[in-house]
C-alpha cells in the first residue's frame, strides 16, 4: 500500500483501514479513532484545544459544552466533562454552568453553522455580557455534517450545494465575519482567528487557544478563538487540496490574527 | 419556620422556590410572568444564588439547562408564548435527564395542550401542577422542586394572570433554609482526566461508533422513563360533593376555584352538583376522575378555551358518563388572560343549563 493511495480521493470509502503509524493521541482524547472524513481540520483543532487544557492543568476543572456539527463526535471521545447542547445554544448553556461554578473552566466548541447561523445572538450576547467563558468556533464556511450547503460565513464566489454558481451577494448576501463582530464588544477580552491548514498555523492556533484559556482563568471576560478548518468533502475538492483551498478561499476574507488582546 | 404575610402571588411563589432550594433563576420579561423574575432577582442574592435577566427566552432556557447540569436547583419560566420559544430545549433537557422547574404564568387557558403534551418535539411529557390560588401555589412550588429532583425531569407549575398578581395572606417557609445536596451525577469538572469523564447529553452516553453509544436505545430508555413517571407520580385532585351528584363539573387552575365556589352556591340552593379539580394535569388523575363521576348522569367541563382538558376527562371516563363542554374562550382587551367570564353567575348559569 503506497502513501499515495491513502490520500487519493474522498469520492469513495477507503479500500483499507488507515494504518496507525504511532499513537500520538493526547491524553485527554480517549479514542484515537474518529469518524470524520480524511482531510478534515476539526480533529486538529480539537487536539490543540485538549493539549492546551492539559498543559495549563485545567483537566480537573473543565466543562466543555458542545454544539451540533461533525465535531460533535468528539463530545463522546474526551476525558474532560462534557455537556451536549442544542445547535446554536452552547453559549447560554455555558453561561448557566459558569455562573454556578465561577471557579470552573468553561468552554464551548461550535461550528460556523452552529455559532454564526443558528446561534449568532447567543455568542454576541455572551460577548457583550463579558461572560467569562471561552468559545471555540471551527469555521469551514460550509455545513459539513449535512453535506456542503452555504453558511453565513461562506465567502463570495464560494461554491456550495445551495450556492451552486458560487455565493452571489445579490442573491445570497455577504459573509459574516464573526470574530471581527465579537471584537467590537466591550465585554470581549480576547478574540483571535487562526487556521489549521499548515504547521505554522497549527502552532499559532495552539498559542491563541492557550491565551484565550489564560484570559478566562484570569477572569478577564469573554474569549473567542475562531479556527479556520478544512472540509474537502463539503468543499468538493480533493483531500490534498484542502489546505490550499482554505488559504485561497476562506483566509483572504476571514483574516488570521489576534483581533483583541490585553 | 413560616411567616404569614400578605403577598402577591409572584412573590409568594418566588419565596417558596428559594425556600425549596432554588439557586438559579432566569427569564425574559413578559406579562404576566415578569414579577416572578423581579422577585427572584431580589431574593436569590440573599442566599448566594444567581438570577439572570436573559436576552431571550431561548437563552433563558439554555442558561437554566447549564445551571441544572451543576446539580443546583434551577428554574425558569415565561408565559405560553415564551414557552413556545423554549420548547426545543425543554424536550432535550428531558432527554438529558435534568431536573428543572418551569413556571408558566399563562395568558388564559389556551395552553393546556402545550403544557400537558410536552410541547416540543419527541416522545415525552412533563409533570404539570396547576394551583388554584396563592397558598396552593406555595405548596406546589415546593413539590415541583422535589419531583424535579426525584425524577430528574422538568416539572411545570401552570399558573395565570390571577395567580401571579393576586395578593393573599399566605404562609411561606423561610428562604434561609438549606438547599438539597448536590447529587453525584452533577458536573463540576472534577472527573476530567480520570479516564471516564462525565457527560450529560440528550443523546445519551458512550463513545460514538463504539459499544455503549446507541441513540435509539437512549430514546427508548427516555420514553420508558416517561412511562415510569406516568405510573409513579401520584396525581393530586380536589373532589367535592360527587357522592350524590347528578352533574359533576370539572375545571382547573384559578378558573377551578371559581367553579368550585359556583358549585358550593348551587348546592346551597338544593342542586345536586359536584366538582372535580385536577391539580396535577400530567399525569392526569384519570382513576380519581373516573371514580368520582361514576354515579353522575353527566360531566360538564368548564375551561376558558375551545376545549382541551375535556379530552383528558373523556379519556378518564371512557364513555361511562356523557361529557359536555360548557366553557369558552374569555379575553379582555389586553389579551393577558384576564377572563371577564370568570364570574360565578355566568358559570352557575352554564352549570344549571347542563344540569337541566
Amino acid at each position: 500500500m503506497s502513501d499515495e493511495r491513502i490520500y487519493l480521493s474522498t469520492d469513495s470509502p477507503p479500500q483499507e483501514p488507515a494504518a496507525l503509524v504511532d499513537d500520538f493521541t493526547p491524553s485527554l482524547i480517549t479514542q484515537a479513532n474518529h469518524h470524520l472524513c480524511p482531510g478534515c481540520g476539526e480533529p486538529i483543532a480539537i487536539r490543540a484545544a485538549m493539549e492546551a487544557i492539559e498543559e495549563l492543568e485545567l483537566a480537573h476543572s473543565t466543562i466543555t459544552v458542545f454544539g451540533i456539527g461533525c465535531y460533535t463526535a468528539f463530545a463522546h471521545n474526551l476525558d474532560v466533562e462534557v455537556v451536549q447542547a442544542l445547535h446554536g445554544r452552547a453559549p447560554s448553556v455555558a453561561t448557566g454552568i459558569k455562573r454556578m461554578l465561577p471557579d470552573g473552566f468553561v468552554m464551548t466548541v461550535q461550528g460556523d453553522g452552529d455559532m454564526v447561523n443558528e446561534g449568532l445572538q447567543e455568542v454576541l450576547h455572551a460577548a457583550a455580557r463579558g461572560e467569562n467563558i471561552t468559545c471555540l468556533l471551527l469555521n469551514n464556511g460550509v455545513f459539513g455534517e449535512t453535506g456542503g450547503q452555504m453558511t453565513t460565513t461562506t465567502t463570495l464566489g464560494q461554491r456550495t450545494k445551495t450556492s451552486i454558481e458560487g455565493r452571489d451577494p445579490h442573491q445570497h448576501g455577504h459573509p459574516i465575519l464573526l470574530s471581527d463582530l465579537a471584537a467590537t464588544m466591550d465585554g470581549a477580552a480576547y478574540v483571535a482567528r487562526c487556521a489549521v491548514n499548515n504547521a505554522g498555523n497549527v502552532a499559532r492556533t495552539k498559542r491563541y487557544i492557550t491565551r484565550a484559556y489564560e484570559s478566562q482563568m484570569a477572569g478577564a471576560g469573554f474569549s473567542l478563538v475562531e479556527i479556520l478548518t478544512m472540509c474537502p468533502t463539503g468543499w468538493f475538492v480533493d483531500t490534498l487540496e484542502g489546505p490550499e483551498y482554505l488559504q485561497d478561499t476562506l483566509a483572504p476574507v476571514h483574516n488570521i490574527g489576534e483581533l483583541k488582546a490585553p | 419556620m413560616s411567616d404569614r404575610a400578605l403577598l402577591e402571588g409572584s412573590e409568594a411563589i418566588a419565596r417558596a422556590a428559594v425556600a425549596a432550594g432554588c439557586r438559579f433563576f432566569t427569564g425574559y420579561p413578559m406579562t404576566p410572568f415578569t414579577e416572578l423574575l423581579e422577585h427572584m432577582a431580589a431574593l436569590l442574592p440573599e442566599v448566594d444564588g444567581v438570577c439572570m435577566n436573559a436576552e431571550s427566552e431561548l437563552e433563558a432556557v439554555g442558561m437554566a439547562w447549564g445551571a441544572a447540569t451543576t446539580g443546583h436547583l434551577a428554574a425558569t419560566g415565561s408565559t405560553g408564548q415564551g414557552l413556545s420559544l423554549m420548547q426545543e430545549s425543554l424536550s432535550e433537557i428531558t432527554n438529558a435527564r435534568l431536573p428543572l422547574v418551569v413556571f408558566n404564568m399563562a395568558r388564559g387557558q389556551g395552553d393546556y395542550f402545550q403544557a400537558t403534551r410536552g410541547g416540543g418535539h419527541g416522545d415525552y411529557r412533563h409533570i404539570v401542577l396547576a394551583p388554584m390560588d396563592v397558598p396552593e401555589a406555595v405548596e406546589l412550588t415546593g413539590l415541583a422542586f422535589e419531583l424535579a429532583n426525584q425524577w430528574r425531569t422538568p416539572v411545570m407549575v401552570l399558573g395565570d394572570y390571577y395567580l401571579a398578581h393576586t395578593y393573599q395572606a399566605v404562609s411561606v417557609p423561610s428562604i434561609k433554609g438549606a438547599a438539597p445536596e448536590v447529587p453525584d451525577w452533577a458536573l463540576n469538572g472534577s472527573s476530567g482526566g480520570s479516564g471516564s469523564a462525565k457527560i450529560i447529553s440528550p443523546l445519551g452516553g458512550g463513545v460514538e461508533g463504539e459499544e455503549g453509544f446507541d441513540l435509539g436505545a437512549h430514546y427508548a430508555a427516555c420514553a420508558a422513563h416517561i412511562q415510569e413517571m406516568s405510573a409513579g407520580v401520584d396525581p393530586l385532585i380536589d373532589i367535592g360533593f360527587c357522592d350524590d351528584a347528578d352533574l359533576v363539573v370539572a375545571a382547573y387552575g384559578s378558573v377551578g376555584k371559581f367553579v368550585r365556589y359556583a358549585c358550593l352556591r348551587l348546592r346551597d340552593a338544593g342542586h345536586r352538583v359536584g366538582y372535580v379539580r385536577p391539580i396535577t394535569l400530567w399525569p392526569f388523575p384519570s382513576e380519581a376522575v373516573h371514580e368520582a363521576v361514576a354515579g353522575a348522569a353527566k360531566v360538564a367541563v368548564y375551561e376558558q378555551n375551545m376545549g382541551q382538558m375535556v379530552d383528558d376527562v373523556r379519556l378518564a371516563t371512557l364513555g361511562a358518563v356523557p361529557v359536555e363542554f360548557i366553557g369558552s374562550p374569555s379575553w379582555d382587551h389586553s389579551g393577558f388572560g384576564i377572563g371577564p367570564d370568570i364570574n360565578v353567575p355566568d358559570i352557575s348559569e352554564r352549570i344549571l343549563e347542563a344540569l337541566s
